[in-house]
């Protein structure tokens, strides 16, 4: 017997297919998404939960994949970022693009999912709102303005941001 | 880290086409092995039209642009494209982006041999060197048309993809003339474009590498997955200079998936088939460590600076006669600056991805210094250097931290891919890349200026302390001036106020602690120091803190239109609302100059709050707008957060902070409204990845002052007590 670590089959739900994998349940889903199912989408940035890069959707909840057990998992609907556009773009990844927003990137999947998580709860947040909603999110290259921007632009408000 | 100005062009061009032509094709890193594309895919283009190592035309029409700088969010995927795609009048929708290999063909222009993107020279630096390589290629394949249609090459011209004839129209494709414009000789000259028809530089395209970047696609050091491949963390020595004496390797061995505990110089790796596993197997190792021989804490460290700058320290600049008019002032000032260690804390955590075989090593990584990496890892495999293959990928942010002269995070990785001989990655947790060193250094400034009656300078006396970057790299020689590294005081000695006398001098010291460039470098600290002090020197004279420096910058036109914009633009001099004010700050670096003002309040537990931010650059000529904006928010959000809460501490050798929460960094509820006005003077081109950190936090504590009263003198900023 091993220590700390004794596999055993997972049955998640990612992105609309139905994965069965063979790891220890306390792992944290993000290495599971990662590794186990090649989905690197979803970034590590801290693993304590500071932020945001990890951001995934269980049952349209934002989560922070990093402290969340894959066992946790189980049984709930699981969108990562590999999934979030349908036929077309998620409106938020068409903002993203019209505005530039990203610079390296590595933070982005993590933003995208936490606003899409706060528009699809409110589908219209004030700017204080959306700070609030998205202030668990580092970008460390400070795309903060853009990132505020497009998701007014989404919500229906004006690109102005403040 | 700048190397001086010297032309290789000519030896480039040369090195350029043979370098390319020998190479067998890329090598891509491509990370899904479920996801039904290749591993490694090999990128074959012999067919094609190559003029030189940066472009390659295709017979489906597709132009292929090969860059040699690291795309780590500044743009360059995009930017330097543009410029070769310019220059060669392709057709943009048929342009590819392909990342350039280490080679000698992708040296720097201007720091010797070394292949690299920093010091914000990644476009002033290959400016000439990509028009050139557009225009070669526009050169020939208008020839080949020539030659096809038997007319002259006056008669036709390049036009989006094609080479047109002016009378008739007829039109050949680039595609359709690759192989006859292969055939053809270089010319002796190559004539470049008129800026008047350029159709792309100085247009906010697009960034190339947006739409991999919103749907998870986009793969950087850390998504890189090898067949066979394992996954190892390192157990770090928990202080600097500390080193492993004994290890008990039952723990690690007894957790599922923990393959095998190796010693490397950095410490002991623990290999496993999973992340979660070799995390599992160090925090079961037990590793005994030989403490530090002489370990530091940052508060004694500051008490010896303290020490030192009692006494002088060598002199990087001086002029007039300093000391006499000191003793001559009307009015003397003198303030101590201090700015601790920073981390660079790059989004995604140092990780290397190496393979060792036989004849080859393989690298997977974020590099920003290409060179140095390819040199530490010739020297631990004893291969040739051209038998060490950098594939490059995007960088989840660097700030410098990857462009590593000793390249420690490469080279352990290599190390522990000889031993293993599969394919590893080593992982940096969040932890490691926080405590493990490279730092921007701690600084300690003491200024002192002599005021007349007008409460104008006429001596300035400023001794700074800290550590040498270049000590120890090959960068040593150029950076190194009268015995004093340049990077410890740019920005101080060549300041542009206008005081007839003046003295700098510096003490390097050494502590023990790994350092490095962190964004703007030595300016991340000089412009703190100067633009605070001029604020001081303002105020005590009774000046308006525009008007004099205005009247200091008499002779700097360039620094005058800046500054005035900037404050122009703020609305300097009219009513704010109660409980904000300005501060405002210019700073020259990398040949750009930037003034910020920054609007500020207090917050009613004690902390600042920056509401908005006006900020003036003049970066020569700009060839993408919107990338020169996004950088000014960039550099502005990377200063205001050191400058807000940026701080490592060291306690008996051991770094105190770990993770964000206790290293915080900026928050979108802290980022400020940014107002961006672009300066094209004309004036040679100037950086933009970097230029726009060192005056925020001046321009922020100076506007601080006219709230509080209270001069900020040692950064991070944190409560303001009234
Ligand atoms: S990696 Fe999960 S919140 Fe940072
Ligand atoms: S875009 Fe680089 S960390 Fe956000």
């Amino acid at each position: 017997m091993s220590i700390g670590y004794s596999k055993r089959a997972v049955s998640l739900l990612v992105n609309g297919r139905r994965h069965s994998v063979d790891v220890d349940p306390a792992t944290p889903l993000l290495w599971v998404m990662r590794e186990t199912l090649g989905l690197t989408g979803t970034r590590y940035g801290c693993g304590i939960a500071q932020c945001g890069a990890c951001t995934l959707h269980l049952d349209g909840e934002a989560v922070r994949s990093c402290v969340t057990p894959v066992s946790a998992a189980e049984g709930k609907a699981i969108v990562t970022i590999e999934g979030l556009a349908g036929d077309k773009l998620h409106p938020l990844q068409q903002a993203w693009i019209d505005l530039e927003v990203p610079q390296c990137g590595y933070c982005q999947s993590g933003q995208l999912m936490t606003a899409a998580a706060l528009l699809a709860a409110n589908p219209s947040p004030d700017d204080d709102e959306i700070r609030a909603a998205m202030d668990g999110n580092i970008c460390r290259c400070g795309t903060y303005r853009r990132i505020h921007a497009a998701i007014r632009k989404v919500a229906g408000r004006s690109e102005r941001t403040q | 880290m700048r190397r001086h100005d010297h032309s290789r062009r000519a030896f480039l061009r040369q090195v350029a086409v043979a370098g390319v032509l020998g190479s067998t094709g890329l090598v891509i890193a491509l990370r899904l092995p479920d996801s039904g594309r290749n591993v490694v895919a090999r990128v074959d283009g012999c067919a094609d039209f190559r003029p030189n190592a940066f472009v390659r035309v295709a017979p489906d029409d597709s132009v292929t642009i090969i860059v040699h700088k690291s795309e780590m969010g500044q743009g360059v995927y995009t930017s330097l494209p543009m410029i070769v795609a310019d220059e060669m009048e392709a057709d943009w929708e048929k342009v590819r982006v392909e990342v350039a290999p280490a080679a000698p063909a992708y040296y720097h222009t201007r720091w010797g041999p070394f292949q690299g993107t920093g010091a914000s020279s990644s476009i002033n630096s290959t400016w000439d060197q990509l028009r050139e390589a557009g225009a070669l290629a526009r050169y020939l394949l208008v020839a080949a048309a020539a030659d096809i249609w038997d007319v002259d090459v006056t008669a036709c011209r390049a036009e989006r993809g094609h080479v047109v004839h002016h009378q008739d129209g007829r039109r050949l494709s680039f595609g359709q003339l690759c192989a006859h414009a292969a055939t053809l000789e270089p010319p002796d000259e190559i004539p470049l474009k008129a800026a008047e028809d350029y159709r792309l530089i100085g247009r906010s395209v697009k960034r190339l590498d947006t739409p991999e970047k919103v749907d998870g696609r986009a793969c950087y050091g850390l998504d890189v997955v090898l067949p066979g491949m394992c996954t190892a963390l390192i157990a770090r020595p928990p202080a600097f200079g500390a080193r492993a004496q004994q290890v008990e390797t039952r723990g690690a061995y007894a957790v599922e998936g923990v393959r095998r505990v190796v010693s490397v110089s950095s410490g002991i790796a623990v290999v496993a088939d999973s992340f979660q596993a070799a995390r599992l197997g160090r925090e079961a190792l037990e590793v005994h460590w030989r403490p530090a021989p002489a370990p530091v804490s940052s508060d004694a460290l500051r008490q010896a600076y303290a020490a030192l700058a009692e006494t002088p320290g060598r002199v990087a600049h001086e002029g007039g006669t300093p000391e006499q008019a000191m003793q001559a002032a009307h009015t003397r000032l003198g303030a101590v600056y201090e700015l601790p260690y920073l981390a660079h804390a790059a989004m995604e955590p140092l990780n290397c991805v190496a393979h060792v075989q036989k004849d080859r090593c393989d690298i997977w990584t974020g590099s920003q210094l290409q060179t140095s990496d390819q040199d530490a890892a010739a020297e631990v495999t004893g291969l040739p250097v051209d038998a060490i293959h950098i594939h490059t990928q995007f960088l989840g942010g660097s700030f410098g931290r990857r462009a590593n002269p000793h390249a420690d995070f490469v080279r352990e990785a290599v190390e522990l891919a000889r031993i293993l001989e599969t394919p590893v990655k080593v992982v940096w947790t969040r932890e490691d890349d926080m405590r493990g060193g490279y730092y921007r250094p701690m600084h300690y400034s003491r200024i002192e200026a002599g005021l007349d009656k007008q409460g104008m300078p006429q001596a300035w006396q400023h001794r700074l302390i800290g550590e040498s970057i270049g000590k120890g790299t090959p960068f040593e020689k150029a950076l190194f001036h009268n015995g004093i590294d340049h990077l410890s005081v740019e920005g101080a000695v060549d300041h542009p106020y206008a005081i007839p006398h003046q003295r700098v001098d510096h003490h390097r010291t050494d502590n023990g602690v790994p350092v490095l460039w962190w964004r703007s470098v030595g300016h991340s600290f000089t412009a703190f120091v100067v633009e605070s002090f001029i604020d001081e020197i303002a105020h005590a004279g009774g000046h308006d803190p525009v008007a004099l420096r205005l009247e200091l910058l008499r002779d700097r036109p360039r620094h005058r239109a800046v500054l005035s914009l900037a404050a122009e633009k703020a609305g300097w001099g009219t009513p704010l609302p109660a409980g904000i004010g300005r501060g405002i700050a210019i700073h020259k670096s990398f040949r750009s100059i930037v003034a910020q003002v920054a609007e500020v309040s207090l917050l009613a537990d004690g902390r600042p709050r920056v509401h908005r931010v006006v900020c003036v650059i003049d970066c020569g000529a700009v060839i993408n707008p919107d990338t020169v904006v996004a950088q000014m928010e960039s550099g502005i959000a990377f200063g205001l957060s050191a400058a807000l809460y940026g701080e490592i501490t060291l306690e008996v050798g051991r770094v105190r902070q770990s993770n964000f929460h206790d290293y915080p960094v900026l928050r979108m509820s802290d980022m400020p409204e940014v107002e961006v006005h672009i300066v094209e003077s004309g004036a040679e081109l100037g950086g933009v990845g970097e230029v726009a950190t060192p005056p925020i936090a001046p321009a922020v504590c100076n506007a601080l002052f006219t709230i509080t009263g209270k001069r900020v003198r040692r950064l991070p900023v944190g409560r303001i007590t009234t």
